[in-house]
């Protein structure tokens, strides 16, 4: 065997040991102790092909992407959820991520009639209804408006809603993931309804998309001139088509189903319209049989993303607890996490900028000594709400309401490493 | 009171339960609006045309604000409905697969498994028109007359009951003296009184609870993708 194929084999082990869930947890060990005649490692004494031939030149990749190593971070999609693909939602891969910043291309999908593929220089935003003069604004037009930059969370309403009964899905991926966090850069909505001109009753407004799905939904117009804004570009770059390019909605704090995606037009009126993603969609169905509606803020929530069950532990002893926490109502204020399901807490480390209903990273450096663990997380907002257990939301609302599962999560690490979703009780 | 000094007492109002960095960037936001609002209007856009307006201000309310003028009978929208949309919603509205059923499910909304459609759950029928109008059929949206939608509203109400009569016209006079059996069991987000429990000063931090038990696990699901294999490379 030559030095080379040798090296060859290790690296694609490496790889696959990476890349894999497969086997994970099986080669479980502690600190390697450098043993009497260990054997010097080839990755170093042998020099590797990287070391030796030109990489690619700078005109290989003009929009440049992730390195061939990372191919399993990607969106996943649950075939079963949905009748269609193009009605449908898929999730983003929280267990690969760190920081705060969800990376446009792996910013999760909803979509209601699939994605509208717009030319921004054929655009249109209409607002009309209550307002003393009607418009009608290009994307140019939009562009020549005083800009502003925020970095929110948007959390789909039905994140976590295939656990309202107990644990169904693996992974942070897909009982979380319907959620990412970037910069936008746009216009206030506050600016563009001031083009208009709003009428002494004007009270609510309903945004509508361009897309086969023509969206739409209420939004009550003291949210809409408080924070609100329509964006055109997304982490420094025009919105991608899967979000709405060339323009949406940014709802800080509530659900995302507000955040109409190709938005072209805005109505002003006097009361809500009671649309079909207001009524049949997004209300919250209580065990008396009565419904919540305009349930529009997302609570206090969190996840432990690193271990999870497509991240399990590798290694004993030392070993990092990494997790996200969010809310619609502020800022986090506090993460606790604990490793024996909710008997005792111990306070996370947050790292990282701390915003306005943003998502926020939180850590929790430990030793592991193989025994099992049920890992909770549970983040406190910056108006006192502390995110409840399951069985305190299910108690107030049974297990048919959907949407607004803001539940403690509970992974288990069994003594292998290996990590699962459980429910406990 | 300076401008200055006003933005200041009102940052401080604002900011007053937030961090000290939090305040800073409420109070820049506010000093942002007030200057914006203080200058006068930007004058870009355009007047919106009449036409333009009719064109994408098809949204129907509750109250029949939107509703065109227009009718259609059970018995027409049967036909439409067999040729549009029984494929995916089933002859009668029982949904075909595992799509959208739109009949039926009358009482069950208190059930384990609660069906709603436009009959059991719906609360305004002003919704059934606007949708249909705007986004159905799937993948041929916009395709149908204000004639036609009336006709297939008028069809699902029978479906669901609601109207008994087939030969009975649904128009733009009448739309709205149907009532939907549903209308008054939805209330607005009451999460703040009904949920107040969950804002707590100091959650417990020690021996908080007894030992947990497991109850439930995704794995004995078994419904993830890719979960015994992990994700594939390649």
């Amino acid at each position: 065997m030559s030095d080379k194929s040798s090296a060859d084999i290790l690296n694609r082990r490496k790889f696959l040991g990476a890349a894999g869930l497969a086997g994970a947890g099986a080669a479980l060990s502690a600190m390697p102790a450098m043993a009497e005649g260990a054997k010097p490692d080839p990755l170093i004494t042998d020099v590797q092909d990287w070391n030796r031939y030109l990489g690619d030149g700078i005109d290989k990749k003009p929009y440049g992407v992730p390195s061939k190593f990372e191919k399993n971070v990607i969106r996943r999609n649950v075939s079963w959820l949905t009748a269609s693909p193009e009605s449908s939602v898929n999730f983003t891969p929280l267990h690969e991520l760190d920081g705060i910043i969800t990376p446009s291309g792996l910013c999760f999908e909803r979509h209601h009639s699939g994605v509208a593929e717009i030319n921004p220089a054929e655009h249109r935003l209409m607002i009309n209804g209550l307002v003393d003069k009607p418009l009608v604004f290009t994307m140019d037009d939009i562009k020549r408006m005083p800009r502003i930059n925020k970095i929110h969370f948007l959390e789909c309403a039905a994140n976590s809603g295939m656990e309202w009964r107990g644990a169904q899905l693996n992974g942070c991926q897909f009982t979380h993931g319907m959620v990412h966090n970037v910069m936008y850069t746009g216009v206030s909505l506050k600016t563009l309804l001031d083009e208009a001109g709003l009428k002494p009753n004007a009270k609510w407004l309903m945004l509508e998309g361009a897309d086969a799905a023509a969206m739409n939904r209420s939004l009550p117009i003291e949210k809409a001139l408080n924070d609100c804004m329509l964006a055109f570009a997304m982490n420094g770059e025009a919105l991608r088509p899967e979000q709405g390019y060339p323009l949406r909605a940014v709802i800080p704090g509530w659900e995302g189903n507000l955040w109409v995606k190709w938005i072209r037009r805005i109505e002003v009126g006097d009361q809500p319209w009671q649309t079909r993603e207001e009524t049949s969609k997004y209300t919250d169905l209580l065990a008396d049989g009565r419904s919540r509606k305009h349930t529009f803020v997302m609570d206090a929530k969190s996840v432990v993303t690193n271990p999870s069950p497509q991240a399990p532990l590798k290694y004993k002893g030392r070993n990092v607890l990494s997790g996200f926490a969010w809310s619609g109502r502020g800022t986090v204020k506090r993460v606790d996490v604990s490793m024996d399901g909710g008997r005792n807490w111990q306070t996370a480390r947050i790292d990282g900028p701390v915003f306005d209903k943003s998502l926020v990273r939180f850590y929790v450096d430990f030793d592991w000594n193989g025994q099992e663990l049920m890992i909770q997380s549970r983040a406190m907002d910056s108006t006192g709400y502390v995110q409840p257990t399951k069985d305190e939301l299910r108690k107030v609302r049974g297990v048919n309401s959907i949407y607004h599962n803001n539940g403690i999560q509970t992974w288990l690490v069994r003594s292998g490493g290996e990590t699962e979703n459980v429910e406990i009780g | 009171m300076s401008r200055s000094v006003k933005l200041a007492a009102v940052a401080l109002l604002c900011g007053v339960a937030l961090a000290v960095a939090n305040s800073r960037i409420e109070a820049q936001q506010i000093a942002a609006q007030a200057t914006m609002k203080t200058s006068s209007k930007l004058g870009l856009g355009r007047p919106a045309l009449p036409e333009e307006i009719k064109a994408w201000d098809t949204d129907v309310r509750p109250d029949g604000m939107g509703l065109p003028v227009g009718k259609g009978t059970v018995k027409q929208g049967d036909v439409i409905f067999q040729a549009q949309c029984a494929s995916c919603h089933g002859e009668f509205g029982e949904g075909a697969g595992r799509w959208p059923v739109l009949a039926g499910g009358a009482g069950t909304l208190k059930a384990d498994r609660p069906e709603k459609t436009i009959g059991s759950f719906w609360p305004d029928l002003s919704t059934a028109f606007d949708y249909i109008k705007r986004a159905m059929p799937y993948g041929n949206a916009r395709s149908l007359s204000d004639d036609d939608v009336y006709a297939v509203v008028a069809y699902l109400l029978s479906m669901n009951d609601i109207v008994k009569d087939e030969n009975f016209e649904l128009n733009e006079k009448n739309f709205t003296s149907i009532k939907m059996p549903n209308a008054s069991a939805f209330y607005d987000d009451d999460r703040e009184t009904a949920e107040r429990q969950f804002w707590k000063k100091d959650p417990c931090m020690k021996d908080c609870r007894s030992a947990p038990k497991v109850t439930g696990r995704a794995i004995s699901v078994d419904v993830t993708p890719d979960n015994k294999s992990g994700p594939k490379v390649d």
